[in-house]
């Protein structure tokens, strides 16, 4: 199964904000802690590496595309 | 260690009075007498071949270092005739505890199921292994072990390999068709072929002492992330025969050697752990952990193994285990070779397996070392929540790494028969054959390492009767369960190997699976047998 970036809740919305939430009144060390613990919660409930692999192969180019846009703005 | 000689004495080999043109053939000369070059030496004598064994000391290395040996390797000196005299020294062991701060996260055993000879581990100093694996070849005429004698050039032929060997007389000069070094990480054997050994090397130093005293600790390894006795950092202990206990604490990567190895200060830390300084030490090493090996194994009649060829962190158990399998795997083909029974390209297969495994060995190792001394903040971060959710979570205690312990690794091999037949479980081609308990016809209890060891560990046909026999290759050996063989009394087994009745595996001789079927023919057989000996 590859990797789902159809929307997939009913209510993106609601998603988005329960994890806006979840990291209000936290420091910036506490937040990255939190999102540590949250990316291997959700890591291991998806239970397929490859479907990981997708992830993070895609989480890095939209990486990469945000700097070179930065960079291109400048 | 009273009960076992050490010290040995250099005696002078009439090789030493050939001209130096004029060099003492021998098929095959083994560079190293640690635990993998005795193994080898010995694993070649069995088969009949003649071996020269060199080491450049006259006594068995001081300290401890490997101690942990795996149920493979316990299986390999079986069929080498000297398990039973490490096991009976050794401690037995299979569980593992792992604890974050003053609590347990967990604990696993690494062999939870019955019926099998060896244990999943013993832990026994290595001078001990190295000891009674001396003592064997004392019984084995074929193998001449010289002490003493110090590899310092190295020529490289098309037919043959010379050596030049320093003694407390002199040098002298060998030919060899094939030379194995078995000569350790620091091999100088691997900086005469010109090869290089890439990898990497941690910053953390760990401290690594074997001290002896009374215990009521139990018999398992205990692993610590953060212990209150030692804050921040990782600790193990583990326990060796005669109350002696390896502890590995980890420091930090600007920790002074000299200063940390002195014992005014390594014995406070220690006696923070124990509760108590009613300890001796036995042992005192620092280390940085490198997990290295080289490109090739082999260099053209130098083919190398054990430490030489690759060398891992020892969390895991990894080091003398892969260099033994490094024997097990190497033995028998050199020895074919050696006989001109299959081709020299047979070797090559040595290489690809064993490199593999040691890539394989190192990844593990590698994970291991980097989750107890996490390389950035943020690989610490996520170091810290695992385990956090280890407290609450099962995948979260699964993926707390504090050292995967050594398996068999299974082989993507040219010399393996892929399945023809479906499988629901059982060792596959490549994988390494599993034991289970069967019964001789008199009843006798026995187990199939053993039978497969009795059949003298060669290509051996596995089968599970169904009337008559098979009519197999002529020289490979059977074993037969069920009717007109062994029997299966407890059913494990035809379970291990998913075998109905008429299924049959066929074994190498270092009992690794070369192919299965479900319904053998000779032919099926005959073209599997002639893949795994390297001769299509």
């Amino acid at each position: 199964m590859p990797l789902s970036t159809a929307s997939n809740f009913a209510r993106p919305d609601d998603a988005f904000r329960a994890i806006v939430e979840a990291h209000r009144g936290l420091t910036e060390e506490q937040s990255a802690d939190f999102d540590a613990a949250l990316v291997l919660i959700l890591a291991n409930h998806i239970g397929d590496i490859d479907v990981l692999r997708e992830a993070i192969a895609l989480a890095k180019r939209r990486m990469i595309d945000g700097q070179q846009q930065q960079q291109q703005q400048q | 260690m009273a009960s076992a000689k050490t010290q040995f004495g250099y005696r002078r080999h009439p090789d030493q009075d050939r001209a130096a043109q004029n060099p003492a053939e021998h098929p095959v000369v083994v560079v190293g007498a640690g635990p993998v070059g005795l193994s080898l030496a010995i694993d070649l004598a069995q088969r009949g071949q003649r071996v020269v064994l060199l080491d450049d000391a006259d006594r068995i290395g001081e300290g401890s270092r490997a101690i942990c040996f795996s149920k493979r390797s316990l299986e390999y000196w079986d069929r080498l005739g000297v398990a039973d005299r490490m096991v009976g020294k050794g401690v037995v062991w299979s569980v593992g505890r792992i604890f974050h701060g003053e609590s347990q996260l967990y604990q696993f055993n690494l062999l939870p199921e019955d019926g099998h000879k060896r244990p999943a581990f013993i832990n026994l100093q290595q001078y001990y292994a190295e000891a009674y694996l001396v003592d064997r070849i004392g019984d084995l005429s074929a193998i001449n072990l010289r002490w003493r004698n110090k590899v310092t050039a190295l020529e490289s032929r098309n037919d043959s390999v010379v050596l030049t060997i320093e003694t407390p007389e002199g040098a002298y000069r060998l030919q060899a068709q094939y030379v194995v070094a078995c000569d350790g990480a620091r091999s100088s054997l691997r900086q005469m072929v010109g090869a290089d050994f890439a990898g990497q090397v941690f910053e953390d130093q760990f401290l690594i002492a074997d001290v002896k005293m009374t215990a009521e600790f139990p018999t398992e390894r205990w692993f610590w992330f953060d212990p209150p006795f030692h804050a921040g950092r990782s600790a193990l202990l583990h326990r060796q025969p005669d109350d002696v206990w390896r502890i590995d604490l980890q420091l930090n990567r600007y920790a002074d050697p000299v200063v940390e190895k002195k014992p005014e200060n390594v014995r406070p830390r220690i006696a923070r752990m124990l509760g108590h300084d009613k300890f001796e030490f036995e042992w005192i090493s620092l280390y940085k952990f490198q997990c290295r090996r080289m490109d090739r194994f082999i260099h053209g009649r130098v083919i190398f193994a054990g430490d030489s060829a690759h060398q891992v962190s020892p969390f895991g158990a990894r080091g003398a285990n892969s260099g033994l399998e490094d024997a097990e795997n190497l033995a028998w083909k050199l020895d074919r070779v050696l006989r001109g029974s299959s081709p020299a390209s047979l070797l090559e297969s040595y290489h690809v397996e064993r490199s593999a495994a040691a890539d394989e060995n190192i990844r593990e190792s590698t994970r291991s070392t980097d989750f107890m001394a996490p390389n950035s903040h943020q690989e610490a971060r996520l170091r810290k929540a695992v385990l956090a959710l280890a407290k609450e979570t099962e995948f979260g205690k699964r993926m707390v790494n504090g050292g995967r312990l050594s398996v068999p690794c299974s082989y993507d091999s040219p010399l393996s028969s892929r399945d023809a037949d479906a499988w629901r479980a059982g060792p596959s081609p490549g994988c390494s054959m599993l034991d289970a308990p069967v019964a001789t016809g008199a009843g006798e209890q026995a187990y199939l390492t053993d039978a497969f060891r009795r059949g003298g560990t060669d290509f051996t046909l596995l089968s599970f009767s169904n009337g008559a026999a098979i009519d197999g290759p002529d020289g490979v050996k059977e074993i037969r369960i069920g009717e007109g063989g062994l029997a299966d009394p407890s059913g494990l087994a035809a379970k291990r190997y998913d075998a109905a009745p008429g299924a049959a595996y066929l074994l190498r001789p270092d009992g690794y699976i070369a192919a299965r079927f479900r319904h053998p023919t000779r032919e099926a057989i005959a073209a599997a047998l002639s893949r795994a000996q390297g001769l299509n």
